[in-house]
């Protein structure tokens, strides 16, 4: 049994497909590429995964145990934290009491919650912005915070959606960095991310879909030269 | 807590202990009580939507329930309308229970317009039920003291549990949780808050302390109607003016608020008679427009614009 798997997965707005039939797993510690042109259903994939969207159909399974049906709360407090694309910072709250927000899923006491807070923040390097309400954030920050509140939950799988979109390139490697560090404190990772150099460089497998579709899966080199990811990409000709 | 945290609250404790020496007149007597009522009932509706974010407009629903649970008690089974105050809270609660099971589930506006609602049923409800209720011609008891005094510690002492209430919530796990479903549901839910159950957790109380609100008022004004305890505009509305002013999701919002609602009452009262409520609500626009956060909310910021102080790192304004 794998820690996570995805199984024949469909969702349905209205007429249109948005996530067709995708099915994956995902093996404890490794960091797990989701990739695909805009529209594709990344991001759906996500809100199918923590429940935000109940499935038109298939299943998934979190370390053995079947998640779908559970509401998102439940499945936050299994393990799967997940930020968001567009980013939804808890806005008249400082970047401490965000943090701490999540924190609390393991404790009732304010100083545990805001100890845990600080670990995270420091972890993440915000920790220079914690008393800085989160409505005033740069881009770069919110989307940190993003990934710092969901760690304050403690979770197994981390669900990262488009993290270093519209960063610039030091806040990239910034971004690589910590995500890097995620891996390394034993956190397994699916990551959706547009910026080739990142996912193309920390991914241990990626799947790419196009049309709500799996169209490729494999290595990072090998998704890099799929006759299939190019064109989705880069359109026919250049097939 | 720190030595300073404890210092304003037992300053005001005191004062407001003394106050009614100082002021022996039944009439200034009279307004304080009135403040402290607003002020409860105020600080019942803050916690649910100034805290948690979910807006009745309905909180006359549970005031006027409080009310004539007392007052039904004396008519039907003469038994005393301060038993009200034991049961009121809990036909309050009790009446919560199921309007919060319905609507926090759902999105939108469905809480406000459930309590919108809500109000007016029982307002509809309790004038044309007669036999039970006497309808608009309402009910009247004696009242119990012969001086205010009595009753302006009863008012104390139950704004007291509500600022008391108030306080242990909202500086508790429970306080994060609130602010985080009001500032972002969908976050909020993905941080594993179950927001259903935690907006109950608001919502409860403050029925509950809107409805011992409601039995002490049966028992103070000795006479209800249901025009007026369920009032939408004279209660429900009124109560989130009077939050507004004082500073929503400010826990010295609602009495400062109360505060200054009742003594312009008074005021306008003499100068403009009926058109108070009117005046009154032009100055909550003003207040809208000028301190966002209340007066309470915007009390640093008045004071930085005073002496003229730089304004502080951006830093938590809500709690
Ligand atoms: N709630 C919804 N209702 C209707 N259609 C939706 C909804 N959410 C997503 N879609 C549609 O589903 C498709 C997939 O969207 P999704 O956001 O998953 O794409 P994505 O791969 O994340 O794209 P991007 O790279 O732009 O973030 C799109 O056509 C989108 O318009
Ligand atoms: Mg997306």
């Amino acid at each position: 049994m794998s820690f996570f798997e995805v199984k024949n997965i469909v969702k349905n707005f209205g007429g249109l497909t948005a996530v067709n039939n995708v099915s994956f797993t995902v093996e404890k510690g490794e960091i797990f590429g989701l990739i695909g042109p805009n529209g594709s259903g990344k991001t759906t994939i996500f809100n199918l995964i923590n429940r935000f969207y109940p499935l038109t159909s298939g299943e998934i399974y979190f370390q053995g145990q079947r998640i779908d049906g559970l509401p998102t709360h439940k499945i936050c407090e299994l393990g799967i934290g997940r930020t968001f694309q567009v980013v939804k910072p808890l806005r008249r709250m400082t970047v401490l009491e965000n943090v701490m927000a999540g924190a609390f899923l393991h404790t009732g006491s304010i100083a545990r919650a805001r100890a845990k807070a600080l670990e995270v923040l420091d972890f993440c390097a915000l920790a220079h912005r914690k008393d800085v309400e989160a409505k005033s954030l740069t881009i770069a920050d919110r989307k940190r915070l993003e990934i710092a509140r969901a760690l304050a939950t403690e979770p197994k799988l981390l669900l990262l959606d488009e993290t270093a979109a519209g960063l610039n390139p030091k806040e990239q490697e910034e971004a690589i960095a910590i995500i890097q560090k995620i891996r390394d404190a034993g956190i397994t990772i699916i990551i959706v991310e547009h910026v080739m150099k990142v996912i193309m460089g920390i991914s241990n497998r990626i799947l790419a879909i196009n049309f709500g579709r799996e169209i490729a899966r494999g290595t990072p080199r090998e998704i890099a030269n799929h006759p299939e990811v190019i064109k989705a990409y880069l359109g026919d000709a250049y097939a | 807590m720190t030595a300073k945290s404890w210092l304003t609250p037992t300053i005001i404790a005191v004062v407001a202990l003394v106050l009614p020496f100082l002021l022996r007149d039944p009439y200034p007597q009279h307004i304080l009580i009135m403040i402290l009522i607003w002020a409860t009932l105020g600080t019942a509706w803050n916690l649910l939507g100034g805290y948690a974010g979910q807006v009745s407009f309905g909180h006359a629903a549970f005031f006027g329930l409080g009310a004539y649970s007392a007052g039904l008690l004396f008519l039907h089974l003469k038994i005393s309308t301060w038993w009200g105050m034991l049961l009121g809270p809990f036909v309050a609660t009790a009446v919560a229970v199921p309007i919060g099971l319905i609507c926090f589930r759902l999105r939108g506006p469905y809480f406000a317009l459930a309590t919108l609602a809500l109000g007016e049923i029982f307002r509809l409800v309790f004038t044309n039920w007669v036999k039970f209720t006497h309808g608009a011609q309402g009910i009247l008891i004696l009242s119990t003291f012969p001086t205010k005094l009595p009753y302006y510690y009863i008012a104390l002492a139950i704004w007291g549990l509500a600022m008391f209430t108030l306080n242990r919530l909202i500086n508790s796990k429970l306080g994060y949780y609130f602010v985080s479903i009001r500032e972002d549901q969908d976050a909020a839910e993905s941080l594993g808050i179950p927001t259903t159950r935690y907006k109950m957790y608001a919502f409860l109380p403050s029925a509950f302390l809107a409805g011992l609100t409601g039995a002490f008022y049966m028992n103070y004004i000795a006479f209800i109607d249901p025009h007026v305890v369920f009032s939408l505009g004279d209660i429900s509305v009124m109560v989130i003016l009077v939050v507004m002013m004082g500073g929503v999701a400010n826990p010295w919002g609602a009495p400062v608020g109360a505060a200054i609602y009742i003594a312009l009452n008074e005021i306008f009262r003499a100068w403009l008679g009926s058109a108070n409520v009117l005046a009154f609500g032009i100055l909550v626009c003003l207040v809208i427009l000028f301190l966002p956060n209340g007066v309470m909310g915007e009390l640093g910021q008045i004071r930085r614009t005073a002496f003229r102080q730089k304004p502080a790192a951006a830093g938590g304004g809500q709690k």
